[in-house]
């Protein structure tokens, strides 16, 4: 729902929203008071991040825990995790690791195609039953996952189905699809119209016009809506555990490991994709900020 | 729709819609991906917990039947498990809610003048989500074992009795279930804040209203759409989450909730129709309580 779309917005660092201007009215200097709120909510702000943090910053120290089996208590620090994620119970973190990045690109690139068709039909055509099919759009969004996991599991069982990779690419792509289209129809509803009708006038055929108009325009948008799918096929436990069988994800992998403890090759793995994300995303704001104080130069 | 309130981007007035076979084309595929992997299994699912144990089968097999007395069977038996689940996704939905109101405040009123500043805050703010959740639980749940810095300390200096445990009780699940959903939580209310004209709040101040009289008249019922799609947004996947509540991440034997007792039904014991039945209930219930909700904030649009 829609704080995954923001999510999707910042995960892209395609917020289109502007920054609204100082509001204070021009020339008369506002009143300041100097009182409890100006630093009370700023401390409150740190706080509340080392907080939100503080898990994070756990599971990256203990991926260097010179641990021998399980990774409690820390007994010395160590690169050798990192040099040898593979090495640990014959491959099988990387294994799940693996799996669940098959499973994610898959997932992702079936669910971002038709969730883009979608998206653009909403926005642009008139068709019967809309409300109907925004309904089914809405709902798998709004069903908790260990239902959604649950019904699948109980249909792949009514027809005889066996679990295996594939059904986990069904389970993932289902409950993307919904996400694309949300991401993708705020980017199609925000395009100029005008310049796919500049594209008709030049004598573009229509199918010239999309792949040389529209779909470069609505490239930020598809893969913010691709990194966002992405990201929750990578980290979705619950439905997976529901239509699996015997194949591991590494959400998967860690839930069944946490009875006899997480080695910390795992805690390695989670950190080095912790570490890619945060880069690509802090490097696509620091661009975006970068390009805005351009063209508010150039305006 | 509930998207259309919180999309970010400025929505072009389009050409008028037409009508045409492309619409078709492009709705298709995606739509009858749905009903084939969401209607059809929801469908599948009430069918399933309709069901008979076969006469003479084995454990795990059951013929289709109309056999209302499932539901009945899964209330008298897990009816803890539901009203915890309720309880415990409400209360923690209520601790997000104050948790993440000050923060997205900061964000999305007070950091307006930096927005290199607040779209890094808003990075921390997801930064969570870049790292397997399951993990951030387990990190937690030892952080806060018996043994760790924070209980010893608390035990130490008597704010905890020393023969009490945090993990495995209902606010270690509780707190699970508030950690992980407030990013959930934080981002619709950034959205509605960061669009609230402060001119407002000057308005209310002017008139006399003291801080607190123009943040519950005004501020409050302004980023009213954002508390409901966070409160929605952190309510539902926590009502029916079980890995914060299950023995091996911060939950106990008494902790457990409804989505163990689907688990541990589907997987574990192969009694598909009561894992089926709790499942429809949860939703059923979910889907109640949501549509109460949204009518008597008074935000119908959302939905």
């Amino acid at each position: 729902m829609s704080g995954e779309v923001q999510a999707a917005a910042v995960l892209g660092g395609f917020t289109e929203s502007e920054t609204q201007e100082d509001n204070a009215p021009g020339g008369i200097p506002r009143r300041r008071r100097i009182g409890l709120g100006d630093w009370l909510l700023p401390v409150y702000t740190v706080l509340a991040f080392v907080f939100l943090l503080i898990p994070i910053v756990y599971t990256f120290v203990f991926s260097f825990n010179d641990s021998i089996k399980s990774n409690i208590s820390w007994r010395g620090f160590t690169f050798d995790k990192w040099l040898n994620v593979c090495n640990v119970e014959g491959g099988a973190v990387c294994q799940a690791f693996t799996n669940s990045i098959i499973i994610g690109l898959v997932a992702t690139v079936i669910a971002t195609v038709l969730g883009t068709m979608i998206a653009i039909a909403l926005v642009r055509y008139r068709f019967r039953a809309r409300s109907a099919i925004s309904l089914l759009l809405f709902l798998p969004m709004a069903t908790p996952e260990v239902v959604l996991g649950a019904g699948l599991a109980a249909q792949f069982l009514a027809v005889g189905v066996p679990k295996d990779m594939t059904t986990i690419i069904l389970a993932h792509t289902m409950f993307c699809i919904s996400f694309v289209v949300v991401t993708v129809k705020a980017r199609v509803s925000s395009l100029d119209p005008a310049l796919e009708e500049a594209g008709r006038d030049l004598y573009g055929s229509p199918s010239q016009v999309f792949w040389r108009v529209t779909f470069p325009l609505l490239t930020p948008g598809i893969l913010a809506a691709a990194l966002l799918s992405f990201a929750l096929s990578f980290d979705d436990f619950i439905i997976t555990n529901f239509n699996s069988g015997s194949v591991s994800t590494f959400p998967k992998y860690i839930y069944i490991s946490a009875s006899r403890g997480i080695p910390a090759e795992a805690n390695v793995i989670a950190s080095a994709v912790f570490l890619f994300a945060l880069v690509l995303v802090v490097a696509a704001q620091v661009s975006r900020a970068a390009r805005a104080k351009r063209l508010a130069k150039l305006g | 729709m509930a998207f259309a309130a919180f999309a970010t981007a400025e929505v072009q007035p389009q050409a008028p819609k037409k009508r045409s076979r492309i619409a078709l084309f492009l709705l298709l595929p995606g739509i009858l991906y749905l009903v084939l992997f969401f209607l059809t299994p929801l469908i599948s699912l009430v069918l399933t917990s309709l069901q008979a144990p076969s006469e003479f089968g084995d454990i795990g097999q059951f013929d289709y039947a109309f056999n209302w007395q499932n539901y009945v069977t899964v209330v008298e038996t897990y009816l803890p498990h539901i009203l915890r689940s309720f309880g415990y996704a409400l209360t923690a939905t209520v601790f997000a809610l104050l948790f993440s109101y000050p923060l997205a405040y900061f964000i999305g009123v007070k950091a307006r003048r930096w927005p290199l500043l607040q779209s890094l805050m808003l990075v921390l703010v997801i930064a969570p989500f870049f790292i397997s959740f399951l993990l951030r639980t387990l990190a937690w749940k030892q952080l806060l074992s018996d043994e760790s810095f924070v209980i010893t300390s608390l035990k130490a200096l008597s704010l905890m009795a020393p023969d009490a445990h945090f993990t495995g009780t209902p606010f270690a699940v509780i707190f699970g279930l508030t950690y992980n959903f407030i990013p959930f939580m934080t981002l619709p209310l950034y959205t509605t804040l960061e669009r609230l004209d402060t001119r407002y709040l000057e308005a209310g101040s002017d008139l006399y209203a003291g801080p607190f009289t123009v943040f519950r008249k005004i501020t409050v019922p302004l980023s009213m759409p954002g508390i409901v799609a966070g409160t929605l947004l952190t309510f539902i996947p926590a009502a029916g989450d079980y890995v914060n509540a299950s023995r091996d991440f911060l939950g106990g034997p008494d902790t457990q909730m409804m989505g163990n007792v689907i688990e541990a039904n589907f997987l574990v014991l192969l009694n598909y129709p009561a894992a089926a039945a709790l499942s429809i209930i949860l939703m059923a219930a979910i889907l109640v309580l949501v549509s109460i909700y949204v009518k008597r904030s008074g935000t119908e649009d959302l939905l």
